[in-house]
């Protein structure tokens, strides 16, 4: 597998009325062809600025502060908009959250996929449009594509919603397609249909997935690799199997220590108490210092540096450091 | 919790709830659902986007008014006909928590005015008494004094849900219909809110309805779980049977839908995939509901609507085929 994304100390910034949103605050991850990546976090913790900043989508009042984006080696950080324009839906796609915000309520969803093809397949006759089109719309499931393709979006459930935004991101074969909690509009049943459809197309045209969920149900089911967030920061990055099952990270261990147990029914939860720090005014050492069951005093003061525990695991915590042996357990 | 020999606290019986939506258009949002609530115990409710779960609790706390059936609270009937006081006393002992923390709280008023709104109406203290009273509520739902003075806005997700169900108990309810009190909320902060109302409701003897579609969280908290589908329910067990034997196909495909957070299981899984697509809601016809999407329907499906039957003790089904 060959590097295609490499996301290297990205550092985005957000001016507001009352001062400046640390929101991204140097993270570093990669990506590589044909695999998925799953970010997870605390909400607010950065992960939709950082995928929008790949994208070129940050709000206007954001900006890439430091660090670089590089896509086959191409710094996506310097691009102008005008650039990025090229790149976005062709090269790297999004879909967001719900499907209703991300699809013209007054186009036919023919139309919306040829829009995209009109904009970067200039080769492409009408006719090809068309057909291409119609091929999209049957890749994504939905059956009688021809009536379909006269449709709007009122007119089709959340589900096949869901399943022409992808339609729209997948016309030009991107490379890279980001989904932002692709599915936490969808109830479980139709869930369950649209992360098979994005396995089984990936298999079909070969791109590479990040998709930012919340649901550790979800990432155990679609992940390859798993990088956690907080506060801003990249906390730990791991294949998925690493992930669940060699946690290092006191936050993941905590996020997967609150799910509810099969084995522990009606018992207490182990939550993970506090709230989160505020990106207006991050702590000057770690993150979760504020939240975490085995805080020393180096925490609250000093950064923890990220640490390699296992081929290609990082971690960002004091106890992974040798002098905190005595710590660990 | 509960004992079979124990009286219902609440008895919904054929309860229905229509909306007009268009000329000649009936939505049945809730069509002819039978429930019995014991006290103490907490019973959960799950089910698709829209199919009747808020509007059975908004019914049955009186928010909606019904287009049939009967609501018996503590033996007592509530009804239309019922004198104002009394109707009074029992949206005092009927408590809702709402979904969203963000769009239920008031933002020009201030916290203390917020979880005092239910004292105030029912004009229980004030004074002093009022401030002591809410002060005590926000650190039972652990909130700090300083908290009392700010608005919502200033608080997280999580905190803005305790607010909510300060305000809740502060009319001291017997029963409180939680509507999904986590979904808005990170996976962290949602452990804190269940740990909260699981200790309420030891301390305080409180009777939950719990509305969700976190199928985990729900088998964590319920003692028996309703699964509802387009305005019915469809099967009724204590949760250990509902999600080791579940009868319904409806619910064999919900429950094998749910991703389990653990990668060799779930990567090994195989699933029950649902075809075909929800019926229109509007003017249903005669016969199982699910038919459209059921892998074992047949012909009397489509002719006729199944009704709940005891299949196994204490485990109700609507489904000719369930044995
Ligand atoms: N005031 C109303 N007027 C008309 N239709 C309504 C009204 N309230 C609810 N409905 C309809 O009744 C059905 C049941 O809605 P309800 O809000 O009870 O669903 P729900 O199960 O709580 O869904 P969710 O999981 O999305 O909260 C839906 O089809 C909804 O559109
Ligand atoms: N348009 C915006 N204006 C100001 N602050 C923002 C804006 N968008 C996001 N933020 C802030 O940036 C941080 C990261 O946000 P986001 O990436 O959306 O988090 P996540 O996707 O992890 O929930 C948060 O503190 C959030 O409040
Ligand atoms: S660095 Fe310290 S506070 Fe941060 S996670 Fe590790 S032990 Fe906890
Ligand atoms: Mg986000
Ligand atoms: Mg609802």
């Amino acid at each position: 597998m060959s590097r295609l994304l490499e996301v290297n100390q990205l550092q985005v910034h957000i001016k507001t009325q009352h001062g400046i949103v640390q929101a991204v605050r140097g993270i570093s991850f990669y990506l590589d062809e044909q695999e998925t990546l799953a970010i997870v976090g605390e909400s607010g913790s950065g992960k939709s600025i950082s995928v929008k900043s790949i994208m070129g989508l940050l709000p206007k009042n954001g900006k890439i502060v430091g660090g670089s984006i590089l896509l086959e080696g191409k710094d996506l950080s310097k691009y102008s908009e005008r650039q990025m324009q090229t790149i976005r839906g062709s090269d790297i796609s999004m879909i967001f959250q719900d499907p209703m915000t991300s699809l013209n309520p007054t186009m036919t969803i023919g139309k919306q996929i040829v829009e995209v093809l009109k904009e970067h397949r200039k080769d492409m006759t009408k006719t090809q449009m068309k057909d291409r089109a119609l091929e999209l719309i049957s890749l994504v499931g939905i059956s009688n594509p021809e009536t379909r393709f006269d449709q709007y979006p009122h007119q089709l459930s959340g589900g096949m919603r869901q399943r022409v935004v992808i339609a729209v991101a997948l016309a030009c074969d991107p490379k890279i397609l980001i989904a932002d909690e692709p599915t936490t509009a969808l109830d479980v049943t139709i869930q369950a249909q649209i992360l098979d459809l994005m396995k089984d197309l990936q298999k079909k045209i070969k791109t590479s997935i990040i998709i930012i969920t919340h649901n550790l149900g979800v990432v155990a089911n679609i992940a390859d690799r798993v990088a956690v967030m907080y506060g801003g920061q990249l906390v730990e990055s791991a294949d998925v199997r690493e992930l669940f099952y060699q946690t290092e990270h006191p936050y993941t261990k905590g996020l997967l220590a609150s799910i509810p147990k099969a084995s522990h029914k009606g018992g207490e939860l182990t939550a993970i108490h506090g709230t989160p720090p505020d990106l207006m005014d991050p702590p000057k050492g770690c993150p979760f210092a504020a939240r975490c069951t085995k805080t020393m005093e180096v925490c609250r003061q000093y950064p923890p540096e990220d640490m390699l525990c296992g081929e290609s695991h990082h971690a960002r915590c004091w106890l992974l450091d040798e002098r905190a042996k005595a710590f660990r357990e | 919790m509960k004992s079979a020999e124990n009286k219902p606290l609440l008895e919904v019986k054929n309860l229905k709830k229509y909306f007009q939506v268009g000329k000649n258009q009936i939505l049945k949002a809730v069509d002819d659902v039978s429930l019995d609530i014991y006290k103490g115990e907490t019973l959960g409710l799950v089910g698709e986007s829209g199919c009747g779960k808020s509007t059975f609790g908004r019914t049955v706390i009186q928010l909606y008014e019904p287009t049939d059936g009967r609501i018996v609270y503590d033996g007592r009937e509530i009804n239309g006909s019922l004198p104002s006081a009394e109707r009074h006393g029992f949206t005092r002992k009927m408590q809702m928590i709402f979904q969203d923390p963000y769009a239920c709280l008031n933002p020009r008023m201030k916290v203390i005015d917020i979880v005092a709104e239910g004292i105030d109406a029912h004009g229980i203290l004030s004074g002093e008494e009022r401030t002591k009273k809410v002060l005590e509520l926000l650190e039972t739902v652990g909130l700090s004094e300083e908290h009392a003075n700010r608005f919502p806005h200033e608080f997280s997700g999580g905190q803005r849900q305790r607010v909510g169900i300060a305000r809740a108990l502060a009319v001291n309810p017997e029963f409180v219909i939680c509507d999904e009190p986590i979904s808005a909320l990170d996976v962290s902060i949602q452990a804190q809110v269940i740990n909260l109302l699981k200790e309420l409701q030891e301390k305080r003897g409180l009777t939950y309805l719990f509305i969700a579609h976190d199928l985990s969280m729900v088998k964590h908290i319920s003692d028996r779980i309703g699964v509802m589908y387009l305005g019915a329910m469809v099967e009724l067990a204590d949760s250990e049977s509902l999600f080791e034997a579940p009868l319904h196909p409806y619910t064999q495909a919900l429950l094998s839908a749910i991703p389990i957070p653990d990668p060799d299981v779930e990567k090994s899984r195989s699933r029950i995939m649902l075809e075909g697509s929800l019926p229109n809601p509007v003017n249903l016809k005669e016969g199982c509901r699910f038919a459209s999407r059921c892998p074992y329907a047949e012909q009397l499906c489509k002719e006729k609507t199944p009704e709940m039957k005891e299949v196994r003790p204490g485990h109700f089904a609507a489904c000719h085929k369930a044995m």
